[in-house]
């Protein structure tokens, strides 16, 4: 890939544009290049775009496109701790929406409770991830430690 | 000193796997980790000298280790009837190797199946896969030979082996407890593959839900690539769309673009990958390759019934009393598979409906519990059989708001491509809200069957096309719950 169209004049852009180098030879490189900048600043910003619009050749409203398209990427950074909560079938028949509810009313403003569609751990829910963490069977009590120590 | 293992599957981990594990470690004990042998009301599950003890905690561990906690002990693993009873072929290291040691793999059989291939020509390759029966396990059940042989065909001498490890599906983990747990037998499928149809690259693209799997995948690729030389094996990373299990938007995924579904044809084994000649299996169907590959094509096909040759790694999952993976033969019947191998609902509660094949997968009622394990069977009764994946619900699930839990599902996930799944999820789960609501329920209930079947038939997926599925065998199979008290009425 040819270097960058305009030097970087911030940390940040020099941040970015180390993100976009790791992976810009790769065979279909947008994806991981995102990833890398999701996980960098915690989000997927408008200078972010445009920036990765240059790298690669593409328009900025491509990288938009790819960015809106996946719930993985954010426009904005979450400031508040994320508890992933599954809500497909298998917690939903082992009590998973009742615990939702709870969750949402231990954690308040606090902490955000998202919801994820599966974890894979479909036999022992409901079940959380917190960052790479899992947490299986969880009831009441479990989830209201969980949300209390983030 | 006692030799300990204990899985570091992400399942066990979530159970406390670790923390248990450490506690072992504290008091001085070696602790192996291996895969999990997928009985998983037990994790974590310790194993001493065959025996198994679990699910087990931190606090249980010095009475383990005194043998006296009498309560934990399930006698010996290996002659428990839940794994006794099963025929593992994908699964047969399941609980017993190291996953990430090549000792471990070459030790238990592994590559002899590519090792094999390597002596043979790739039409005797493709023709073993085809001789076997194996047919597609992410749920299509396309006859996997077939298309291994159309992509062999190909002119076009770039060709890529993409695998599809995005599994999405509430009540499947078999492919990440593979990935996780025997990460070499995918690695070594996909090589036979690549072998068979003359690929260069291969693409194993894993959910982000499933970070474990990810780091073994990575770490077991490294750790291998000497030996699948020259074919070169990457993990790309999916970004959280359930669509992406689709095959062509996972291509697009993979290229860099939106995961929005292509019109087929083209075929992705004539035109997939960046163009490419492109080989898309199901983690679960390049895994039973290199059985095929290493004992014959016969031995496979001996197992099942019908169409459905080999065996299917079926998933426990939900409100089940004994949940976890049973790999067994096409042919048993969904009331064996719920009933007594399951042993019903995890609380005691009647088993109300079963959804088998993940969201897109229909409810069957115990009415229906004599139907065999069976890609026709399940087709006969309008269900499927999918990736495997048996959810359970007792008598408190209420079906009407399953049926709307489906078409929201459909809604959240749909890529936008296709008018019928965009614009028809989200009406049907406005229509199935008036029915709960008891606004004209009859009336709005033909209206959701009208709709889905223009969203079966005129969906370019089966995300779209197979919603109708949980949404009509509810409507069909629990009439009752439909019905409901009118709002005006009060």
């Amino acid at each position: 890939m040819s270097s960058m169209s305009q030097t970087p004049t911030t940390d940040r852009e020099a941040r970015l544009d180390a993100a976009i180098r790791r992976h810009a030879g790769e065979e279909g490189p947008l994806l991981p290049i995102l990833h890398a900048v999701q996980a960098e600043f915690g989000c997927v910003d408008e200078a972010a775009k445009r920036r990765i619009a240059d790298a690669l050749n593409l328009t900025r409203a491509e990288v938009h496109g790819v960015v809106s398209f996946y719930h993985d990427f954010h426009d904005k950074p979450e400031t508040r701790p994320v508890l992933k909560l599954c809500r497909a079938e298998s917690c939903q028949a082992r009590g998973g929406e009742a615990l939702a509810a709870h969750a949402e009313r231990v954690a308040g403003a606090r902490v955000k409770i998202e919801p994820v569609y599966c974890l894979g751990l479909c036999s022992v829910g409901p079940n959380a991830m917190v960052g790479e963490d899992l947490y299986a069977r969880l009831d009441e009590r479990g989830v209201a430690e969980l949300i209390g120590a983030m | 000193m006692t030799v300990v293992r204990i899985s570091d599957d992400a399942l066990a981990i979530a159970c406390g796997a670790d923390r248990v594990a450490r506690r072992f470690a504290e008091l001085g004990h070696e602790v192996v980790r291996v895969s999990s042998w997928g009985m998983h009301w037990l994790e974590p599950l310790v194993e001493i000298d065959g025996f198994g003890y679990g699910p087990a905690s931190p606090a249980d561990v010095e009475a383990i280790l005194a043998d006296q906690a009498g309560g934990l002990c399930i006698g010996k693993i290996a002659d428990h009837p839940f794994i006794a009873a099963q025929t593992r072929l994908t699964f047969a290291r399941a609980g017993k190797t190291r996953p990430l040691s090549l000792d471990d793999y070459a030790a238990t059989g592994g590559w002899k199946g590519l090792e094999r291939a390597r002596t043979m020509t790739p039409e005797a390759v493709v023709e073993q896969v085809k001789a076997s029966g194996l047919r597609g396990r992410g749920g299509a059940g396309f006859p996997a030979g077939i298309k291994w042989d159309t992509v062999r065909k190909a002119a076009n001498p770039r060709k890529y082996i993409v695998c599809n490890a995005d599994e999405g599906d509430s009540g499947t983990f078999a492919d990440r407890m593979l990935m996780e747990g025997d990460p070499y037998l995918l690695i070594e499928g996909m090589t036979i593959a690549a072998l068979a149809v003359g690929a260069q690259r291969g693409y194993i693209y894993i959910r982000s839900e499933y970070p474990h799997a990810i780091a073994k995948m990575r770490a077991a690729i490294r750790l291998s690539a000497q030996i699948v030389a020259p074919f070169v094996l990457e993990v790309r990373v999916g970004a959280g769309a359930y669509v992406c299990g689709e095959e062509t938007s996972m291509l697009n995924s993979l290229e860099g673009k939106r995961g929005e579904v292509r019109a087929k044809p083209p075929l992705p084994a004539l035109e997939g990958l960046f163009g490419c000649p492109t080989v898309v299996n199901n983690i679960l169907t390049a895994s039973a390759v290199p059985f095929v590959l290493a004992e014959g094509a016969q031995a496979y096909a001996d197992y099942g019934m019908g169409r459905s040759r080999g065996t299917m790694p079926i998933q426990l999952a939900g409100n089940v009393k004994y949940g976890g993976l049973y790999e067994t033969a096409f042919g048993v019947t969904l009331g064996e598979l719920v009933e007594k191998i399951g042993g019903g609902t995890g609380n005691g509660r009647p088993v109300k409906a079963v959804q088998v094949g993940g969201p897109l997968g229909a409810y069957f009622p115990p009415a229906l519990f004599d139907t065999p394990f069976d890609y026709e069977a399940f087709a006969a009764k309008d269900g499927l059989i999918g990736h495997g994946g048996i959810t359970v619900f007792d008598d408190t699930a209420d079906m009407a708001v399953q049926a709307r839990f489906a078409f929201e599902f459909c809604a959240i996930e749909s890529c936008g491509k296709c008018t019928p799944c965009r614009i028809g999820a989200v009406r049907g789960r406005e229509t199935m809200d008036k029915v709960i609501a008891g606004d004209r329920p009859a009336s709005n209930l033909a209206l959701v069957a009208d709709l889905c079947e223009t969203m079966k038939l005129g969906s370019l997926c089966a995300l779209g096309g197979f919603t109708p599925y949980p949404v009509m065998s509810a409507i069909t199979h629990f009439p009752g719950d439909f019905v409901r008290e009118s709002a005006d009425a009060a």
